[in-house]
């Protein structure tokens, strides 16, 4: 059979996914190849009859802009703290308690943690500026504990949206781990507690090992989703007070929409797909590698 | 080719024709609909503007029968708005027939062709003449046409609460004459009536426009001649000493704890907490803010708060060292202008002539608390006896000033803000403020700049 797919017959079964392939290559490639083209224009959204080609000078500004630099530092911070530290390990740390807790103690903690995720963006970061601010629910309850009053909205903007983040995402990485340790046989856990290793060494030499990728898995999807978090952030500080939490997304649209720079913005856009990208890769080669 | 391969074939086409018709989307192709795009406020008990296009849709589909009024409210902190309508101008099928444009930005948007030039239409409209020449010019591109009919206009001032100002032995007629005039009772407020806010000035990029205008510029208009923009040489000024020392004074201002808290500074809901909680809630004692403020505490207002006609005092700015005319006000407003891509930009235009039959130009200025730019209006007994204070701030007409109208504008708009925030958070201090902003500016002015 196979040898008779040949010329006409093999163009043939490429057919019905015709509309597909029109369809992305319309709204996928179609936008992205705008974009690049974009980039490498100084077109404004407002104040400017013609837009023309500047070659690379959006991108010799962006190194040369400290804001930029600045954006690109925090952006690191934020997918450091909230992400990889917080959200991933988190994640684990409540998978794996939530396996030994009872069945009402997982139902509620389970249903709680997937609230926060189910949240819409904007939702999620209109509740923790009203929970970060000054007169907000933190302050009160830390009043009620007798401890001094908070004010990172303003003081430490970039650790506040980031807890947010860790707030909002690691519903995700919980579930991702949920699944990964059922996965894990029963068998080679018991059989190690009978060899008399630690809780310590069990999860160090059994359980990280065999659930490398997910971890692996886990890492990139919230390390590209954080990348791109821009709701959050807008909603709870704008990238305020003076860049103190603008992150990438958060410049870009600063740039391209309020101070109209539309080709510079979004030539900080394909530099952000670029740091995405390289996270990728670095995860990617980690998948990679057998044990 | 099998039996079957025409069947696929056929069915393969009209799928992709189905996915992709199906994006096409439905513009407002239909022609007796006028679609009129406008700003409403975030907070959604402010309702004014949308009561009063309702309250004129209602006339113009009764005037003009079969036809229809589409509100396209885009409900958004100003910023937003102004990105979302430019947006919705850029194709025609997502333009409206009627946008409601700031003057600060009707420049800009000229310069990027978004505007449909309204001169053919105003010339035979006998009305216009009535309009105040600074307004028509507001409205008016660098090619000498007229792109927007102003609705209004608005001047600022400080607003004062005289009971705070009691509390503080300070006297009810308050007439500061010189900046420190109005830092010595703040001040005073602050020692005397602790737990008061003693004066805002916005600063910050939270505020947006409202930091550059009656923030910033209110300073900066008091410390000399076309201290932002000369107009004889047509270039941005920079380095100034009136620009590092109406910065100076935010600083004073910030450092001396006289405003308020800098995140509420930066706050980017500062505009509304400062009309509809902090003047009526009596935590402020003295703004420095715009002529709409009393809109908000109408009837129909936000805030309703009727004690505010005896509570609140107006008095002008004053300009830095009291040198003549002894005051200070900016002027801006807004216009209502036809996209370059609108449908039915006919339609459109007799939306605008019903917006501006005489009465209901007066209602809008008593529903807005616009000060009028038309002679008629501004003559009405209606209009004249709507509000305590709309004296007041017609009479700060004469000595008002207007931005810079060109296409760059808001991006110089953007780059105070900027400066503002950085000294209002004590990120810098004012004269690094004051470089950061001279180096954005020659960016921005592509090197059009003047040193004073």
């Amino acid at each position: 059979m196979s040898a008779a797919v040949t010329g006409p017959r093999r163009r043939l079964r490429w057919l019905p996914l015709a509309p597909a392939t029109v369809v992305l290559l319309l709204f996928l490639a179609g936008p992205i190849g705008y974009c690049v083209y974009i980039a490498f224009t100084d077109l404004q959204l407002t104040g400017q009859e013609s837009a023309s080609f500047v070659g690379f000078d959006n991108f010799t500004r962006a190194f040369g802009d400290e804001n930029f630099r600045n954006a690109v530092v925090l952006t690191l911070v934020f997918t450091l703290v909230s992400s990889i530290v917080g959200q991933n390990t988190l994640g684990l740390a409540l998978a794996a308690l939530m396996k030994r807790a009872s069945r009402t103690a997982r139902t509620v903690t389970g249903a709680l943690v997937i609230t926060a995720w189910v949240l819409p963006e904007i939702v999620a970061g209109f509740l923790l500026y009203t929970f970060f601010s000054r007169d907000g629910q933190l302050n009160a309850i830390l009043a009620w504990l007798q401890l001094p009053e908070q004010n990172w909205l303003f003081t430490l903007p970039i650790l506040a949206v980031s807890f947010a983040n860790v707030w909002r995402g690691t519903a995700f990485s919980m579930l991702v781990y949920s699944a990964a340790l059922d996965d894990i046989p029963r068998e080679v856990t018991e059989s190690a507690q009978v060899d008399g290793a630690s809780g310590f060494q069990r999860l160090w030499y059994i359980t990280l090992p065999m659930i490398r990728r997910s971890i692996g898995t886990n890492l990139m999807l919230n390390t590209l989703q954080t990348l791109s978090v821009f709701g959050l952030i807008w909603a709870m500080t704008k990238g305020g007070p003076a860049h103190r939490s603008e992150t990438l997304p958060v410049f870009m649209y600063d740039q391209a929409f309020n101070k109209s720079l539309i080709g510079y913005g979004t030539a900080v856009a394909l530099l952000l797909l670029l740091v995405g990208a390289l996270f990728s890769v670095v995860y990617l080669r980690l998948l990679r590698e057998e044990v | 080719m099998r039996p079957t391969a025409p069947l696929i074939l056929s069915l393969t086409a009209a799928l992709t024709a189905g996915t992709l018709a199906a994006c096409g989307g439905s513009g407002s192709g239909d022609k007796n609909t006028v679609e009129i795009a406008f700003h409403k406020e975030t907070d959604n008990k402010v309702t004014f503007r949308d009561d009063y296009l309702k309250f004129v849709a209602e006339k113009f589909e009764k005037k003009y029968a079969g036809k229809k009024v589409k509100l396209v409210p885009i409900q958004a902190p100003q910023q937003d708005y102004y990105s979302k309508i430019q947006q919705m101008m850029r194709s025609p099928k997502t333009a409206p027939d009627l946008v409601y444009e700031d003057t600060f930005l009707i420049n800009s948007d000229i310069e990027s062709g978004y505007l449909r030039p309204l001169d053919g239409y105003l010339k035979d409209w006998k009305d216009w003449d009535r309009f105040q020449p600074a307004a028509r010019q507001a409205a008016s591109g660098a090619d000498g046409k007229t792109y927007g009919v102003p609705d209004g206009t608005d001047t600022r001032g400080l607003w004062f609460n005289r009971k705070i100002f009691k509390r503080a032995g300070l006297p009810a007629d308050w007439t500061p004459r010189t900046w420190e005039d109005v830092l010595e009772a703040a001040r005073r407020i602050k020692k005397e009536v602790p737990g008061v806010i003693p004066l805002n000035v916005f600063a910050g990029k939270g505020a947006g426009e409202a930091t550059a205008m009656q923030g910033f510029e209110m300073l900066l208009y008091g410390t000399g001649k076309d201290p932002l923009y000369d107009t004889r040489s047509k270039k941005w000024v920079q380095g100034s000493k009136g620009f590092r020392d109406s910065l100076a004074f935010l600083d004073t201002l910030y450092r001396e704890k006289l405003g308020p808290e800098p995140e509420q500074v930066v706050d980017p809901n500062v505009t509304t907490k400062v009309v509809t909680q902090l003047l009526p809630e009596g935590k402020l004692a003295i703004a420095l803010d715009g002529s709409w403020l009393s809109q908000n505490w109408i009837k129909t207002g936000g805030k309703p708060w009727p004690q505010w006609r005896k509570t609140m005092g107006l008095t002008p700015m004053p300009t830095q060292h009291g040198s003549p005319p002894g005051e200070v006000s900016m002027s801006g407003g807004w216009a209502w202008s036809i996209p370059a891509k609108a449908g039915n930009p006919d339609l459109a235009w007799k939306m605008i002539q019903t917006m501006q039959t005489r009465e209901n130009a007066v209602e809008w200025c008593i529903r807005g608390s616009q000060v009028a730019v038309r002679s008629d209006v501004a003559e009405d007994a209606r209009y004249r006896t709507s509000m305590p204070g709309i004296d007041f701030f017609t009479e700060r007409v004469e000595h008002t000033h207007y931005r810079p109208a060109l296409p760059v504008y808001p991006q110089v708009s953007t780059a105070i803000t900027e400066a503002t925030e950085a000294v209002a958070t004590g990120d810098s201090s004012p004269k690094d403020a004051a470089k950061a902003y001279d180096e954005q500016l020659s960016g921005i002015a592509d090197g059009a700049v003047t040193r004073k």
